[in-house]
Order: C-alpha cells, then structure tokens, then sequence
C-alpha cells in the first residue's frame, strides 16, 4: 500500500512539473532542475555518511555491552500499564520493551524485527482483526519518541548549522507530547470503535 | 549543552563497554560498517525524489501548492515553507528526509523554518510504512481506529514541531 503511494506521488509530481512548467513558462529550466536533483542526493547521501555510521557504531558498542537492554528493562514497568495483556506472556513483552527502547535510540534497523515478533504474537488468535492492544502498540511505534535524532542532526551539520543538536529539547518536548496524544486518541477510539 | 551529548554519549558507551569486557574498537567498527548497508539503500531512493523534488520546485508547481495551503497553515502557527514535508512525512521516511534537507537548505538550515522542518523530522517514525509493515508481518487484515489515531499523533506532532521551536528559540 505504502509502496503504491510512493508510484503515484513520484509520477504525479514529475509530470505536474511538465504540465506547471508549460503553463509558467519554466519548462526549459526543469532539465537541469533533474540533474541538480539527482546529484545534491547523492551529496546528501556523502555528508551524511560519517554520522550515520558512528552511530551505527555506537549502537552495536551498546547492543554488545548489554545497555540496550538495560533500557529495554526500564520500560517493563510503564509497559504493563499501558499493555497488560501483552505484559503477561514473556516473551511478547521482551519484544516489546526492546522495540521501543530501539526507537527511542534512533535505531530502526533493530527495532523493526522486534516490532514484527510482537505484533506477530499480539496478532494470534484475532482472526486478522487488530486487537486494542495492538492498535495502540502500534500506534506508539508510528508516534515513537526519539532521544537522539542524529540523521537530522548529521543533515544540519551537512548544511553547516551552528549548533546541529540544539533541536534537542524541542524534539523531545515535541515527540512526548505527540505520542501521549497518540495513546489518548486510540484509547479515545477504542471506546467507539466497536469490532 | 547540547554540544556535549555527542563526547558525553562517547565516553559513556565507551567506558561502559570496556568495563564489562566488550571488544569496543572492534563493535565500533563493525556497527560502522552496517551504517554503509543502510546509506546504500537509502541512496536510490534520495536520487529519485529529490530529482522530482527539484523539477517540481523550478516547475513553479511547489510554490503554488505551497501558496494554495499557506493560510490555513498560518493560521495554526505552522511555517507554510514546511508543507511539502507535511504531506510526505507520513508516507515515505527517505521522501521526508529529502524533502527535509532541501527545505533546510534554501530556507537557512537554523531559520524558524528549517529548524521546524528538523523537528518534525526528529520527532516521529514514517506512519504509513510502519502500519503496512507490522500488519503485513502479523496477518492483519482490519486496522480498525489504528490510522486515525496514528495520523491525529502526527497532526499533533506538526503542530507541536512549530509551537516548540517558537518556545525554545523565540521567534
């Protein structure tokens, strides 16, 4: 669905441009617009290298050191307020806990497979319907919040920001109250949506 | 303050790591590596949408649409540069960060709009994709309220993205 999405927005935007270009006039400058396009990606892709990998460094540092799941465990207990269910088998929680402690990381790569093992055991049974729990799992996943958002601090620095990590507080402030938001509107939700 | 997060996390980690016996330099260098795994597969799709991004700005298509939503995202207190990173940000997490970059670029990367542009960036994950990923793994055929409520997450986070930079930068 999402991937359908992405065919139709990529086509439409590039013969919109054909269509605006005709009407505005500026269709002889749309040529080189493609090719200065295409080329700042690949610039983007080169400042943002060195970052992304010490980060990923950096992670696998605290993955084989046991950090990571030392914060997994500090998310149990906020876990079994908000998922009982979920918290009652084992490994479902696990599962959980160490998926949003990777996304609060900033740590997609690792944080997706945890994410799919628990809906996967949070799915069984439902008959292909989402349950409560569910939904709001997964909601806290599309909402998650991030500590260190150091691809957009890397992309800040790239384009020579004074301070790439003073939107720190702002995204912190920003992605709690937006994922508080999330759990209040599917608990909202849950309410009226019978079935 | 915020310029000591990256050495404070360094030491820590570093410190941590070489107490409990970790090989640091080489799970450091190892971890690095798969930073290049995930470069290369965002690259191809940077490529393509940054090169329909540019042809859809010079086209004068961008500011039209840009011009057409201005209002109403003043009128919530959102910078009206940022609404192409709006309409992306749910469906496509390289989308947005092209989209992101560029806005930071040609707005000056610590404006009022591109710092907003930065948080809304940080602060939440590429909704639709998650939703198609953990529901496609988990054999989930009726997402009930799942949506909704995702996307009321996210109008938060755009509202919220603008209001908080207001308050910590004063603009």
């Amino acid at each position: 669905m999402a991937y359908m999405a992405m065919t139709w927005l990529w086509t439409g935007m590039v013969v919109l441009s054909v269509i605006f270009g005709a009407v505005t006039g500026n269709l002889g400058a749309l040529g080189s617009a493609a090719l200065e396009g295409a080329r700042s990606a690949v610039e983007l892709c080169v400042s943002l290298a060195g970052v992304m990998c010490l980060w990923t460094g950096v992670m696998e540092v605290m993955n084989q050191s046991g950090l990571s799941a030392l914060l997994a465990k500090a998310f149990r207990p906020l876990m079994r307020q908000l998922l009982p269910q979920a918290s009652r088998d084992e490994e479902t929680a696990a599962a959980v806990s160490a998926n949003l402690s990777a996304n609060m990381l900033g740590l997609g790569n690792a944080a997706t497979p945890l994410g799919i093992r628990a809906a996967e055991r949070m799915a069984r049974g439902g008959d292909g319907v989402a349950s409560d729990e569910l939904c709001l799992f997964i909601v806290l996943n599309t909402a998650s919040m991030q500590l260190l958002p150091t691809t957009v601090a890397g992309v800040r620095a790239a384009l020579g920001s004074a301070d790439p990590f003073d939107i720190l507080p702002a995204v912190w402030l920003t992605s709690a109250v937006a994922v508080v938001v999330g759990v209040l509107a599917a608990k909202l939700l849950a309410r009226m949506w019978r079935i | 303050m915020s310029q000591l997060v990256i050495p404070a996390i360094l030491c820590a980690v570093g410190v941590y790591g070489a107490i409990r016996r970790v090989d640091v330099y080489g799970a450091l260098t190892r971890g690095a590596e798969e930073g290049l795994t995930v470069l290369l597969r965002i690259l191809p799709s940077l490529v393509a949408l940054l090169t329909a991004i540019a042809m859809f700005r010079a086209s004068g298509a961008m500011d039209w649409f840009a011009d057409l939503l201005s209002p109403l995202l003043t009128a919530v207190g959102i910078p009206p540069e940022t609404a192409p990173l709006l309409l992306i940000r749910p469906i496509s997490g390289s989308g947005a960060l092209a989209v992101g970059a560029e806005l930071m670029e040609r707005c000056g990367v610590d404006s009022y709009a591109g710092r907003v542009a930065a948080v809304m960036l940080g602060s939440s994950e590429t909704t639709f994709y998650t939703v198609a990923i953990y529901c496609g793994a988990a054999g989930i055929t009726r997402t009930r309220y799942m949506i909704p409520a995702a996307l009321i997450a996210d109008f938060a986070m755009f509202l919220l993205s603008a209001a908080a930079v207001r308050l910590f930068f004063g603009v």
